[in-house]
Order: structure tokens, then C-alpha cells, then sequence
């Protein structure tokens, strides 16, 4: 059972996520986790404000269910299959975190600086979050996908759309990594 | 019962990325530092399995279970929206550690500031939604 609780080595979690996204396509769906946003816009009344959200969220049902699902696999995941063990993060990481104000690097799966509530409930704890999220859901759905449509669906199909989205998603995340957190965080 | 097994699907899922730390901010920050090879091992397998399963599933003409041939919607074409919205979606997937599945799993291990990520995520698809037609696609 060690093993079970023990974090999983990328070789095996590579095949088992390709696994999630070819059960979705079996049962005729396919593996898109972005797309709730949008019907929870929908469920919400958006439509009234944009064709876009006018779609018959109830077919999607199927998706808000993979949503739960989700939510409660992360529950029994660090509940019952956790061994609270450190993550094996590379030292480097750990050091240039360091460097820029994050300590204990890896203990827990987020970073407490940014998602304790004490520190979420400061402007600029607060301003993180919303800022992050806000560009999360607008560029999801601007590119139409996220890291599982594009970069694990699309990817997987061979669809050009998806390549130059995943090249996106890295130029977007490296210029946070290596230019803007260190202005955010750093000093 | 329809929807039982899209909830096993989901839990499965759900577990699978926190036991590999993909959910983790640490992971992303890692990887886009290029200082360690998991995050890509993940990805790299997860697509060449990917690739093996749909290309041999469509080689065999193979039905999923409501008897048609798998066959995935192509992506519409075009260069713009795919390059500006994936940078946008970039800069947030490594400013809050979560993308749009992760953070529903992370709300499920107990942070529950991510409803505030999550919120803010239905507000930019809100504005996308309001801003499409004068966005370049």
C-alpha cells in the first residue's frame, strides 16, 4: 500500500490522466475542464448579457458531474491515500523561492503565502487571487481551452490550434515565473 | 445513473492530480523554471499515450458507447486567439498555481480561499463572453 501513499511518479500519472481523457472520449464526450466556466456563466443568467453564454447548459451536465467528482477526489486523495510526505521539489526551486520570499517550500501543495487566509485577506493577498483567476478564465476561454482540451486533448489529436496554445500558455507562464513573481513577491 | 460513472471518472481524476503534485504551485513554478523534468514526464506521457489511444482507436474504427465512430471536433483554425489567449491563460495558470480543473480539486483538499481564484475564473469568462466579438480571433 506504501506506494499508494506515497506521491506517484510521473510515469505513472502521465498514462493515468491519458486514461481520464480516453474514458471521456468513450463515453462520447471529450476532456475539457475549462468549458464548466462557461456553464456556470450560463447557469448563472449571463445569456441575458451575451450570446455566448445562450446555450443549453443542461447538456453539460455530464461535465459539472466530472466537477464534483473532481472535488471529492481531491478530498479522499489527501485524506485516506496521503502520507503527508514533503514534495521532492528540486533544490534549486526551493532556493530561488526562497530568494523570493516563499519558505518551506513543498510542504503543503500551495503555497501558504498566497492562500492562507491571513494572507488572502490583504489588498494585495486578495488582488493575487482575483488577478490570477480573472486571467485564468479570460484566456481559457479566448484560446478556447485549457491544459486539458489543448495541451493533453488537442495535443494528443495532432491539432495545430492546440501547439500554438500550449506555446501561450508558456510564454504567459514564463514571463510570470521569471519577470513577475519576483516583482510581486521579491523586495 | 448516467452520471455515475462521469462521477467516478472525476474522482479518479481528482485523485490522480494531487498523488502526481500537478495540482501543486510549487510543480508549475518548477517547471517553468525548467528545474525538474516531472511536470513534463506527466505531460509528455499523458499526450503520447494520448496520441497512441485516439490514433489507434481511430485506425480500428473503434465506437464509443453510444455507437459512434470517436472522432474528436477539430479546433476552429487561426493563429491569434490561440497565441494571445493561451499567454493570457499562461500568466494566471503560474500567478495562482491552478488551471480549471486543479482548482476544484484543490477547493476539494481543503483550500478554501480557491473560491475566490474560481470566482474571479467565471468573472474573465463572463468578460470574454461580453468582449468576444471585439477581441481578435
Amino acid at each position: 500500500m506504501d506506494f499508494i501513499l506515497q506521491p506517484w511518479p510521473w510515469y505513472v500519472s502521465g498514462p493515468l490522466i491519458a486514461l481520464v481523457m480516453f474514458l471521456l472520449v468513450f463515453f462520447g464526450k471529450t476532456f475539457g475542464m475549462s468549458s464548466n466556466l462557461r456553464t456556470l456563466c450560463s447557469i448563472g443568467g449571463a445569456g441575458k448579457y451575451a450570446d455566448f453564454f445562450k446555450f443549453d447548459w443542461k447538456s453539460q451536465k455530464w461535465n459539472l458531474t466530472v466537477v464534483l467528482g473532481a472535488m471529492i477526489g481531491g478530498f479522499i486523495a489527501v485524506t485516506f491515500l496521503s502520507d503527508n510526505s514533503v514534495m521532492d521539489l528540486s533544490p534549486q526551486t526551493v532556493n530561488d523561492l526562497k530568494e523570493i520570499g516563499f519558505s518551506n517550500a513543498g510542504e503543503s501543495l500551495l503555497p501558504p503565502e498566497i492562500y492562507e487566509w491571513k494572507n488572502v485577506l490583504s489588498l494585495k493577498g486578495l488582488a493575487i487571487l482575483v488577478i490570477g483567476g480573472f486571467l485564468v478564465g479570460f484566456g481559457t476561454r479566448y484560446a478556447g481551452g485549457c491544459t486539458s482540451g489543448h495541451a493533453i486533448t488537442g495535443l494528443s489529436n495532432l491539432q495545430l490550434p492546440s501547439l500554438i496554445a500550449v506555446i501561450g500558455f508558456f510564454i504567459g507562464g514564463l514571463l510570470m515565473t521569471h519577470f513577475l513573481l519576483p516583482l510581486i513577491f521579491g523586495a | 445513473m448516467k452520471y455515475l460513472k462521469f462521477l467516478l471518472v472525476g474522482i479518479f481524476f481528482g485523485i490522480v492530480l494531487v498523488k502526481s503534485e500537478a495540482v501543486s504551485w510549487y510543480r508549475i513554478f518548477e517547471m517553468f523554471k525548467f528545474q525538474s523534468f516531472h511536470m513534463y514526464g506527466i505531460i509528455g506521457t499523458a499526450v503520447g499515450l494520448g496520441a497512441l489511444f485516439l490514433w489507434v482507436s481511430k485506425k480500428n474504427n473503434v465506437k464509443n458507447i453510444e455507437g459512434n465512430t470517436i472522432q474528436l471536433v477539430p479546433k476552429d483554425k487561426g493563429y491569434t486567439r490561440y497565441i494571445l489567449g493561451g499567454t493570457i491563460f499562461g500568466l494566471g495558470w503560474a500567478l495562482a498555481g491552478a488551471c480549471p480543473g486543479p482548482m476544484y480539486i484543490l477547493l476539494g483538499t481543503g483550500v478554501f480561499s480557491m473560491v475566490i481564484v474560481i470566482a474571479a475564473a467565471i468573472l474573465g469568462t463572463f468578460v470574454y463572453g461580453v468582449l468576444k466579438d471585439k477581441l481578435p480571433h
